[in-house]
């Protein structure tokens, strides 16, 4: 238990680094971007393009390294792992089936709901079934 | 909650990336599983106290049945068939991508990305792209369900003129995307959406069963790309990490899957490997003498080895041959022999295939190793016991270049003391490729079903 929270404690202290890492490289990009808008007189909506590239590469990164860190053995529930969480989707969806009233868009959200939540509960206990079967030596 | 949902959204990425963190080995796993799953209960609640979402009635329902199916699926399923329902998951994720990108094309006021006809042309670049990924990622993961299932042939189905229809209709979807975001007309978006659903399907097909951890993996890339392309159009940044998560997880995978074939990931995805080219040159091998031995006869080599070595490939996942390994391992471990478990990277269906399958069956984790740190334990080894592998262990990779698997990392069975090999009959393996490891003097072939002789071997011990 010690081990597991010293290992949890550690790991919280790398991505506090990280965090600040990647929060000032945010920041100088935004100055960039905030810079780039003022000339050109962007909408918000360009605005957004840009904070979203900086956050999906910055996330590329992080993925890239911690993904290397995975353990071989492991690599069928990271698979498992990041099938559920690629349904972070459902998000999308709950905002297509949610107002009131009837609409076609509402019918597509009510299927990708439930497409999503298949993949939800199914990819989570999968990969609860597969973590729990690795034990060591008796 | 307009202004928190953004901050909550945050710490549900945190635990996406924890959750990932957590995988760096088996003890911080399973706090990592909670953390993956505390973060998706964050950003699902987060969403419905959204104003936007103001009726729950469509939703419930869709939950329930979404979350019992899923349920239902994933505590039924068997172990050995996990890498159909991986391919099966990814695409659902591809089809609930097109789905909420249809009802933003169609909706767009509730996204906020402008009216229903006057869509902003970057959120139609971002909303065709995402709707394209996921249209791709749900036909071929059918496609590759089908293979892994045994629905459609696992040989490479090749038909003249294939790559260039291919880039053909890769070029037709470009353009297609060009014309969407200067007519938006929902014709072109459904004719995008139609050549995608074909081009997924044209890219999987040419691609033979042995590539299959290969394309698991870069469909479980995919889903992630898909799920980053919807978070550009709706501008939520939960998804766009995600997604880059997702992402890069599974392009790591193919990394490592292709580099474990020593194949360039062109050269998988151009497919029609492993078909009929290979029996040329390595055919004329036929009439070298073979020993071939009986379960007793493994029996009794084994107990007297000093240290055996358990190779296991897919044969062993398809004769559901682990659980009698486990048995054999445990009697040999009684009689003061060390076991110890030998994975190489492409072993099996999927990334990490193996690893699951002998956890499955109660095998420790700290006897299986990984292909870079067993292999200089082969010449200090007794017995090898290879069941359901070949071409892992075949010896031609290192050294005759005109082996179509010739580079491929492999496994040195061969400096062993005594090879036992179990196998089938005395056919060519998946690739079709020769194996000079069967004609070895240290090699004794054990014929016969890899479950069936595992047991006999088991009650041949017990004597």
């Amino acid at each position: 238990m010690t081990a597991e929270s010293r290992t949890l404690s550690e790991s919280a202290a790398d991505l506090a680094n990280s965090a600040k890492g990647l929060a000032d490289q945010a920041a100088q990009i935004a100055v960039q971007a905030s810079e780039a808008i003022a000339h050109s007189g962007a909408s918000g909506h360009d605005a957004f393009l840009v904070t979203g590239l900086t956050v999906f590469v910055l996330a590329c990164f992080v993925g890239y390294y911690v993904v290397w860190k995975v353990t071989p053995a492991l690599h069928s529930p990271l698979m498992g792992i990041t099938n559920a969480i690629s349904s972070v989707i459902i998000v999308g969806a709950l905002i297509a089936a949610g107002p009131a009233g009837f609409t076609f868009s509402k019918v597509l959200g009510f299927l990708a709901v439930m497409l999503a939540s298949v993949n939800i509960f199914g990819g989570f206990i999968i990969t609860r079934r597969m973590l729990h079967m690795f034990k060591k030596k008796a | 909650m307009e202004t928190l949902a953004p901050l909550f959204y945050l710490v549900a990425s945190v635990c996406f990336i924890m959750a990932l963190r957590g995988l760096s080995g088996p003890e911080t796993a399973r706090t990592g599983l909670l953390f993956g799953m505390a973060g998706m209960a964050i950003a699902v609640v987060t969403t419905l106290m959204m104003p936007i979402v103001a009726s729950y009635w469509w939703i419930i329902p869709a939950i329930v049945i979404g979350g019992s199916v899923g349920t239902g699926i994933a505590l039924k399923i068997k172990m050995t068939d996990l890498p159909q329902l991986m391919a099966a998951f990814h695409s659902l994720v591809g089809l609930a991508a097109v789905f909420v990108a249809s009802a933003a094309f169609t909706n767009p006021e509730a996204y906020g990305i402008g009216v229903a006809g006057d869509i902003k042309t970057a959120s139609l670049i971002e909303m065709a792209l995402g709707v394209a990924v996921g249209a791709i990622t749900f036909t071929g993961s059918i496609i590759a369900f089908g293979k892994l299932q045994g629905l459609i042939s696992g040989k490479p189905v090749t038909f003249p003129m294939q790559h260039p229809l291919n880039a053909g209709l890769g070029l037709l979807m470009l353009a297609l995307i060009v014309m969407l975001c200067t007519t938006e007309s929902g014709f072109v978006f459904l004719l995008l959406i139609g050549v995608a659903l074909a081009l997924g399907i044209l890219m999987i097909i040419p691609i033979g069963g042995a590539d299959m951890p290969v394309i698991v993996s870069m469909l479980n890339s995919y889903s992630g790309w898909a799920a980053a392309g919807i978070g550009f159009t709706l501008h939520n940044n939960l998804l766009i990490i995600v997604g880059a998560l997702v992402g890069a997880s599974g392009a790591i995978l193919s990394y490592i899957m292709c580099k474990g074939m020593n194949r360039s990931f062109l050269n998988v995805l151009l497919g029609g490997f492993g078909g009929e080219q290979a029996a040329g040159p390595a055919a004329a091998a036929g009439d070298r003498a073979v020993k071939i031995g009986s379960a007793e006869d493994a029996a009794y080599i084994m107990k007297n080895a000093a240290s055996v070595i358990v190779v296991p490939g897919y044969g062993m996942a398809v004769a559901q041959a682990q659980h009698a390994v486990r048995e054999m391992a445990d009697i040999l471990k009684k009689e003061g022999v060390t076991v110890k478990y030998a994975i190489h990277p492409v072993a099996g269906r999927m990334p990490g295939h193996m690893n699951v399958l002998l956890a499955e069956a109660s095998v420790p984790y700290d006897e299986v190793f990984e292909l870079e740190d067993i292999n200089r334990d082969f010449p200090m080894t007794d017995v090898v016991y290879v069941i359901g592998a070949n071409d892992i262990t075949n010896p031609a990779a290192k050294n005759d270049p005109s082996s179509p698997i010739y580079g491929m990392p492999v496994l040195d069975v061969e400096k062993a003391k005594t090879v036992l090999f179990v196998k089938r009959s005395m056919g060519s393996g998946y690739a079709g490729i020769d194996n000079p490891l069967f004609y070895g003097d240290n090699t004794m072939m054990l014929l016969g079903d890899a479950k069936k002789m595992t047991e006999d071997i088991v009650k041949a011990l017990e004597h």
